[in-house]
């Protein structure tokens, strides 16, 4: 497993994450290059569904980031992705999707090292747990399952 | 082909099986840890079940899968490669133990599925198709099979078709080419007739399907739909588990640079399915569509394709939340 | 259930409303929904232990609303249906005669909403004890095995939407899933595709659902997806210390917040 580079996905909000991330760069901060940063708009946008189809693409681990709670651009994205994380989270626990795989944090817009930390910490975390071996396997048996008839 | 009458014991009904799963996939129907009767490809046969009324869902999915790839396609930059599938890879599909309503639904299948062109995945299907069915000696309260002119014996549509004996054994009519092709697998297990009665269950019958066929013609209008839909949910499980109901959707997935075109089962109880582009719903509500689902089976059914669509098997009324009883639905109509 | 009849009659009769929404006894030895129209056939009506449809989901059916003026034959989880609809806008609250019927089976007199109200505050909200213990077990589960069972259970799925049709609270017109832009999940029924259309599912429900199991009840093929709504019940619970559809003003627990939401797993 020593050539496992993880795939991770962030899905970040534009007005924190984003910035702080930008600033995490400009710093000249160095962090881990597994990742891939997909700006929204806020928090609230980030539907479920998104994190899902991460999954199923490929993704070995996601992060979630937006601004801390009091600071949303929009005043109450981030409240209300709060409450839609904690369900989610815990569906996605009764349904044996394994939540290590998926950071959730605050990174504000003067946060450029929190980001490199949040990065970092998440693709060792996702180095150790290796690839995402059964949910891959779930989507590639789908797969087979169409043509099984063949 | 003549039929041909044989008997064969229990266990030389193992022997069969076996035989038959040791080289080909054998389709027979299990009882699940729930209960439900599924059936599942190459069961041992201590799992196999001789004991079932019907099986949750039909069995059309061996020659009309849930989902089916129709071809893969590639975008390049200017133009676009399509990958067509190998027909000659679908396997020979033995069915074990299915009863005379599914066996019989594979014709009405047919007369669907060739009816203006003839779909060649079908046919293919279908042409690998062995049916070894089983008279049935269970039947229960949804069971009307002798309503739409079939028996609990039948033997329309089946290779062999299995009878139980009084003493347990069962008796084999070889019908067709393919069934005596199972035999000659390995004659020596088939024995001359006993003179044993066979064992066949009773199904009463609820109507008269040709009054129904006739009565339809002028009840379109009629309030009965209106009257008889309230309590219908518009879900698709009645069409799912039906063993002759055959519409499809076709949609393109694609990923990337590459797709599929596949089609996939769909039922005329949804809003969305005759749902235009314009937003015009010829099918407005679900009364209108209750009304096509018994329709097409009764009506349009017997003028276009000479055969009705259904098999009573049941299982729309078995399987239905909401108690939506066709058979009892029909024998209303048969008296408006 | 000689008053039940009386009252839907009486109903019907002086013209209060145009349709009763109950149970009948159909041909076999399941009972089924009826909508009685007529006050002389009101004694069809039956309430029995086979009445366990979640008659709700009749009160958005345009059908049904043609009618006219409705009464329903209302167990507790369909007052909270009913509670629900009322508070997402969905149907008025004296639009509506609620038929009430306890928990042994009599006829109870729900004058109006508040009343209502008072009666499912009094009743124990939780999830069915038969379903705890179910819950209770899978919770036992490691998540690897969760994770088997319920890819097992799930590719038996055939999309009919039978879980959606028959949950009261599942009333769009068009359905996230009929949508093709984005195509959020699969039109084809595979593992993968019918687990992401049950997450989804359980999401939507997550602070709506009322525990009645209608969904699983549904299923033709047997897979107990009411679980999953379940689950979150339980968590909406111990999270936001709410259960759905107690109250006509109460907010969805998705769509409000509270600043102190508590969470652990946040960094």
């Amino acid at each position: 497993m020593s050539d496992f580079e993880p795939k991770v996905v962030a899905f970040v909000c534009n007005w924190c994450t984003y910035a702080g991330a930008d600033l995490t760069g400009t710093s000249r901060i160095k962090y881990a290059s597994n990742v891939r940063i997909i700006r929204f708009p806020c928090t609230g946008r980030i539907d479920f569904m998104l994190l899902l189809k991460a999954f199923a693409n490929g993704a070995d681990g996601i992060i979630v980031s937006g601004c801390h709670p009091n600071d949303c651009h929009y005043t109450s994205g981030n409240f209300h992705a709060k409450r839609r994380w904690i369900m989610f989270k815990e569906l996605m626990d009764f349904m044996g999707i394994d939540m290590n795989r998926i950071t959730f944090s605050w990174v504000s817009a003067a946060e450029g090292a929190k980001w490199a930390d949040v990065v970092n910490t998440t693709v060792t975390r996702i180095r150790e747990l290796g690839p995402y071996v059964s949910y891959k396997e779930l989507v590639n048996k789908s797969v087979e399952e169409e043509v099984k008839n063949e | 082909m003549e039929t041909t009458r044989k008997s064969i014991r229990k266990q030389s009904l193992e022997k069969l099986y076996n035989l038959l799963s040791a080289s080909r996939k054998v389709y027979a129907p299990v009882i699940a840890p729930d209960k439900q009767v599924e059936y599942k490809y190459n069961p041992d046969f201590a799992e196999v079940t001789f004991e079932h009324i019907r099986s949750t869902l039909s069995v059309k999915n061996v020659v009309f899968p849930k989902v089916e790839n129709l071809f893969f396609y590639s975008n390049a930059k200017t133009e676009s490669t399509i990958t067509d599938i190998d027909l000659n890879k679908i396997p020979e599909i033995v069915l074990w133990g299915t009863h005379p309503c599914d066996n019989a639904a594979f014709d009405i299948l047919r007369s669907i599925f060739s009816w203006d062109i003839n779909d060649e995945f079908f046919s293919k299907r279908f042409e690998k198709l062995v049916v070894i069915g089983l008279s049935c000696h269970l039947s229960d309260e949804y069971c009307f099979c002798t309503s739409v002119g079939l028996t609990p014996n039948s033997a329309k549509g089946s290779d062999i078709l299995l009878s139980r004996l009084q003493n347990g054994d069962y008796q084999a009519e070889i019908l067709t080419e393919k069934g005596n092709g199972i035999v000659t697998l390995s004659p020596e297990l088939f024995e001359p007739i006993s003179g044993e009665e066979v064992t066949v269950t009773e199904v009463k019958q609820k109507f008269n399907h040709e009054q129904v066929t006739v009565k339809l013609a002028s009840a379109f209008e009629n309030r009965f739909w209106i009257e008889n839909s309230l309590r219908c949910i518009g879900c698709g499980a009645c069409a799912y588990v039906c063993p002759t109901c055959a519409c499809f959707d076709i949609q393109d997935e694609t990923k990337g640079k590459n797709g599929k075109r596949y089609r996939s089962w769909d039922s005329c109880g949804f809003g969305l399915f005759t749902l235009h582009t314009s937003g015009h719903n010829p099918r407005q509500v679900q009364s209108q569509r209750w009304r096509q689902r018994i329709m097409h089976k009764f009506s349009y059914m017997p003028e276009r394709n000479e055969s009705l669509g259904c098999v009573g098997c049941g299982r729309c009324s078995s399987g239905c939340p909401v108690d939506m009883n066709i058979a009892e639905q029909l024998e209303a109509l048969q008296n408006i | 259930m000689n008053s039940l009849i009386t009252r839907a009659k009486e109903l019907l009769e002086n013209k209060s409303v145009q349709v009763v929404i109950g149970y009948e006894a159909g041909p076999t030895s399941v009972a089924r929904p009826a909508f009685i129209t007529d006050p002389a056939k009101a004694g069809t009506l039956i309430y029995d232990e086979r009445c366990v449809q979640n008659l709700a989901v009749y009160l958005t059916k345009p059908e049904v609303k043609h009618l006219g003026k409705m009464a329903i034959v209302a167990t507790l989880p369909v007052m909270r249906s009913i509670m629900m609809l009322i508070s997402e806008q969905q149907i008025f609250a004296d639009s509506i005669v609620v038929l009430g019927i306890s928990a042994d089976g009599s006829l109870l007199d729900i004058a109006d909403v508040k009343v209502m109200q008072g009666y499912i505050e009094k009743s124990d909200l939780g999830n069915p004890e038969k379903y705890k213990e179910l819950l209770a077990e899978l919770n036992k589960l490691s998540p690897e095995e969760r994770f088997a069972f319920w890819q097992k259970e799930l590719s038996k799925c055939i999309k009919c939407y039978a879980c959606r049709q028959a949950c009261p609270m599942c009333y769009c017109t068009r359905c996230t899933v009929e949508v093709n832009q984005p195509q959020w999940i699969p039109v084809q029924s595979n593992t993968h595709g019918n687990m992401e259309w049950h997450i989804l599912r359980a999401m939507h429900l997550a602070g709506r659902c009322i525990s009645c199991g209608e969904c699983g009840r549904a299923c033709p093929v047997g897979i107990p997806c009411h679980l999953l709504t379940m689950h979150l019940v339980d968590q909406v619970h111990n999270y936001f210390n709410v259960y759905a559809g107690t109250s006509e003003k109460m907010s969805s627990v998705l769509s409000t917040f509270e600043p102190n939401d508590k969470e652990s797993f946040i960094i």
